[in-house]
């Protein structure tokens, strides 16, 4: 393309310092030799502006506030100096697609070392102006200050200059005890322009020119075009254009509601697809799917363990498919002529989906720039990379710009789904009430089908031309092993080739779906051991972090000891009470959460409510409280949701849940009256990620607190008042 | 030619009839507040005040707008925000912030009514409106703040 970072920082002031940074910056081995060119840039304005370019991107949760902190912190500049510039293949390094709870861990110390760098390179050019050492140098706002009582600016330094430096890895980062923005709970720089309307989502950006578009899908999987009516849009106003490439169909016009209008009337003629299985059947289904086995882990002899037991116990456990469900309909925007491309999209791969969709258009990806803008929360990979290449097609198809805005049966339908999983565990106890087994095997396919330059048929205009596909593996396993020790244990994974639906990354990926099994089945065990649920997961733990969590929840929630179950003190109520208790170690590696919630279930009709819930979290050292505490407040609200009522239903040609009447999701009459959250702050640890752990947990809390109200286990995700009236008899 | 009212000023739009409001707010008056979240009335995130009730303006056809139409960047300002802004702003009730129009325009039309709502009648008086971050309890935060209540 024919911009780039220095003409950029022409127009915007004086470029000033940047830096290439090794991935020794993250302080762990990195496998990734790409990474090793990473240049993360600082710029330094005239006006003192510093401008962060960053390849990470906001989704909501914060990160635009949480790093731009980490800079501020390190420079010693203001907050609202820093500018953080996301997302743009042209301007910003590639850190990778923002996803798995990975920005603050992974671009947080990035960043951090940058800015470290280029405060220590700023003192070394200020000492000798100032006849001062560097170290004596004390620095308030970018105002670098002498014991002689001279000053100069950072701005004042750089004056226009452009001063490059090679990542040297000398300069210190600040000890946490010296930090007064890092730890604050500093408001969010996007949040303003959201409540008073004035903030651009991709939805809100308008290019001079600009047509309308939309997309006819295929009414089954693998249903290929047969025939294309254009005579029947023929008569429509706005001068529609129907675009026909492969198995694409979609058409263009000068206004959006024409476009609209347009793709309902287009008539198209498919072949006859590939039947889905019945939704009924999906459990069986699921089992019985090709699947390629994996041993996560294997401790003991677990067999001969589990022959031996003083009690054994057998469990399966489901969850359906269910989906991001973003409010807002995906939207994009291209401009695609034979010279280039540009694509302004709300991704979470900038990098990946700008190579997926320059092999869609057939052009070299120099020749393609992704500019990314926000859009609606995504929560994973939903439909936002799909309509990045709707939007790039029908603009190269017509030659001029083009917005696509998905329907919203275009988002239910299409959009990838977080796939279906069965678990099963088995387990035995020893006679002296401890875990002596543990096997455990999950059915899942892989989590993660996004776009890329091996996968440029994971968008479904890519699939539609006929490109390779490539689902990864990734996520299946993603806390399988349970952190727990025990003396015999297993853990198999049996990788499912195919999927009905298909599938991709929804938040967690695998990670609540096992963390239900696990936890729920830990649940059991102790019940079989007449134990306290809170007591008998700490009897397995080494981790003190993990038994921190734990004691932490249990001391929030006034948790009382029970061994047993109190469904049996609640006979001849209509209303039962009861309290979970679930645990994380999110991904086996990242942040600890553990949740304890009490339910209400009426009798009557089953309905579920989740009354009050409570969190304990650490994810290390913390950057922005209140920005933690609401990713923590919305993980768990949300996964309420999913636990509750979220079902992605399907016949046999395909998604029949369209929009919110048939995927309903929790509404402000049914979330909890109160979500207390303990923070467990770890100034000498690494910050971990906060936008899935508290997640995980969640299903099976509410799972063990049904159980403790009613005695009776759920084990098939979602606790529908119907299915719990019918468990309930 | 349709005339409708928006924020104090008349417009001439050129769209059809039948075409639904958000879309002449969004593409003609170049409004960025009310969002398509689902074109069926069912999420709210496009809601705008006619004669200060709430509307959806996804499933309202714009030659059927007669009475004065109110966007949120007519609500307020950052230099004169309504109290509900003042009150997000406060509590940091968005997360991705795409329903935060339908949250503030529902909730404002709700509060000129009833002042002092209780805890049940706020929950009620959001129950159509969907946010899918789960910024729920932060959202319900800032509709006590701005009713005067203890947050």
């Amino acid at each position: 393309m024919n911009i780039d970072r220095r003409e950029f920082l022409k127009g915007a002031g004086a470029l000033v310092v940047w830096f290439s940074i090794p991935e020794l910056a993250l302080g762990q081995a990195q496998s990734d030799p790409k990474l090793q060119q990473l240049d993360a840039w600082l710029a330094v304005g005239a006006d003192g502006q510093v401008t962060v370019f960053c390849g990470k991107v906001e989704l909501g949760t914060g990160v635009q506030t949480a790093l731009a902190q980490i800079v501020a912190e390190e420079l010693d500049v203001a907050f609202g100096r820093v500018f953080m510039l996301m997302g743009d293949t042209a301007l910003c390094p590639n850190q990778g697609p923002t996803v798995g709870s990975q920005t603050i861990y992974r671009a947080g110390p990035q960043l951090r070392q940058a800015a470290a760098e280029a405060k220590k390179t700023l003192l070394e050019m200020a000492a000798a102006g100032l006849n001062a050492e560097a170290a004596q140098l004390v620095v308030t706002d970018g105002v670098v200050s002498a014991p002689n009582g001279k000053n100069v600016t950072y701005a004042e330094l750089v004056g226009g200059k452009k001063i490059g430096r090679a990542f040297s890895g000398a300069a210190k980062p600040k000890s946490p005890e010296k930090h007064a923005v890092v730890g604050k709970p500093i408001p969010r720089v996007d949040l303003p322009g959201k409540v008073f309307g004035t903030h651009v989502y991709v939805q809100n950006l308008r290019i001079p020119g600009m047509l309308h578009g939309r997309v006819v899908r295929p009414p089954m999987p693998e249903a290929r075009l047969e025939r294309v009516d254009e005579v029947s849009v023929k008569s429509l106003p706005g001068n529609v254009r129907v675009v026909v490439k492969g198995n694409f169909v979609g058409v263009v016009a000068d206004r959006e509601e024409q476009a609209i209008r347009a793709a309902r009337t287009l008539k198209v003629q498919w072949t006859q697809g590939v039947e889905l299985p019945k939704m009924a059947d999906m459990l069986a289904f699921t089992r019985s799917t090709p699947s390629r086995e994996r041993v996560l882990a294997a401790t003991g002899s677990v067999d001969a363990a589990l022959g031996t037991a003083a009690k054994s116990h057998r469990a399966q456990y489901y969850v359906p498919h269910q989906m991001h469900a973003s409010i807002g309909a995906s939207c994009a925007l291209a401009s695609v002529t034979a010279e280039g491309a540009t694509l302004w999209s709300p991704t979470q791969s900038s990098f990946n989906l700008r190579d997926a969709v320059a092999l869609v258009l057939g052009m070299r990806r120099d020749k393609v720039r992704l500019v990314w803008i926000e859009g609606s929360g995504c929560y994973g990979h939903n439909g936002a990379d799909d309509v990045t290449a709707d939007a790039a097609l029908l603009s190269q198809a017509i030659g001029k710009p083009v917005r696509v805005q998905w329907m919203r049966h275009d988002e239910h339908g299409n959009e990838p789904k977080g796939a279906a999983m069965v678990m099963e565990v088995a387990g035995g106890l020893d006679p002296q009430g401890k875990v002596a087994a543990w096997d455990y095997q999950v059915w899942s396919p892989g989590h993660a089908g996004r776009p890329a330059a091996n996968g440029p048929g994971n968008t479904l205009a890519g699939a539609q031309l006929g490109l390779p596909d490539n689902l990864s593996p990734t996520g299946a396993d993603r806390n399988a092993r349970p952190t727990y020790v025990f003396p015999n244990s297993r853990v198999r994974l049996h990788l499912l080739q195919s999927t009905v639906l298909r599938v991709s990354s929804l938040r967690g990926l695998g990670s609540p779906q096992n963390t239900f099994a696990n936890e729920s089945f830990i649940d059991e065990l102790a019940h079989a051991a007449g134990a306290d649920p809170i007591e008998f997961r700490i009897r397995h733990l080494k981790d003190e972090r993990a038994i921190a969590v734990l004691e932490a929840v249990a001391k929030l929630a006034q948790w009382a000891p029970r061994p047993a179950p109190r469904g049996g003190s609640n006979a001849g109520l209509s209303g039962l009470i009861g309290r979970g208790v679930a645990f994380v170690h999110y991904d086996n590696y990242s942040g600890y959460a553990a949740i304890a919630l009490q339910v209400h279930v009426d009798r009557a009709s089953g309905k579920v409510s989740v009354e009050r819930v409570a969190a304990a979290h650490d994810c290390g050292l913390i950057v922005n409280p209140d920005g933690l505490r609401n990713q923590i407040e919305g993980n768990i609200v949300q996964t309420l949701s999913r636990a509750l009522l979220e079902d992605v239903k399907f016949d046999t040609a395909a998604v029949t849940s369209l929009d919110w009447a048939r995927y309903p999701i929790l509404r402000f009459s049914d979330v909890p009256d109160e979500i207390a959250i303990t923070l467990i702050n770890r100034p000498d640890k690494p910050s971990l990620g906060a936008g899935e752990p508290a997640a995980a947990p969640v299903m099976a809390a509410v799972a063990n607190a049904i159980f403790d109200a009613t005695g009776v286990r759920m084990r098939s995700v979602p606790f529908t008042a119907e299915r719990v009236k019918a468990a309930l008899g | 030619m349709t005339t409708i009212t928006v924020n104090g000023k008349q417009h001439q739009v050129a769209a059809a009839p039948d075409t639904p409001l958000l879309y002449v707010l969004r593409n003609e008056l170049e409004l960025n507040g009310p969002k398509f979240g689902c074109g069926l009335a069912q999420c709210g995130a496009c809601t705008v005040h006619i004669d200060g009730k709430p509307a959806r303006s996804c499933s309202v056809p714009v030659s059927a707008v007669k009475g004065k139409v109110t966007t949120i960047e007519g609500l307020g300002t950052p230099e004169k925000p309504h109290p509900l802004q003042q009150a997000f702003v406060a509590e940091q009730a968005a997360q991705c912030g795409y329903c935060i129009n339908g949250m503030i325009m529902t909730a404002s039309a709700f509060l000129a009514q009833n002042p002092r709502p209780s805890e049940q009648q706020v929950r009620a008086a959001l129950d159509g409106n969907l946010c899918r971050c789960g910024t729920h309890m932060r959202i319900l935060r800032a509709v006590r703040r701005a009713a005067g209540g203890a947050a």
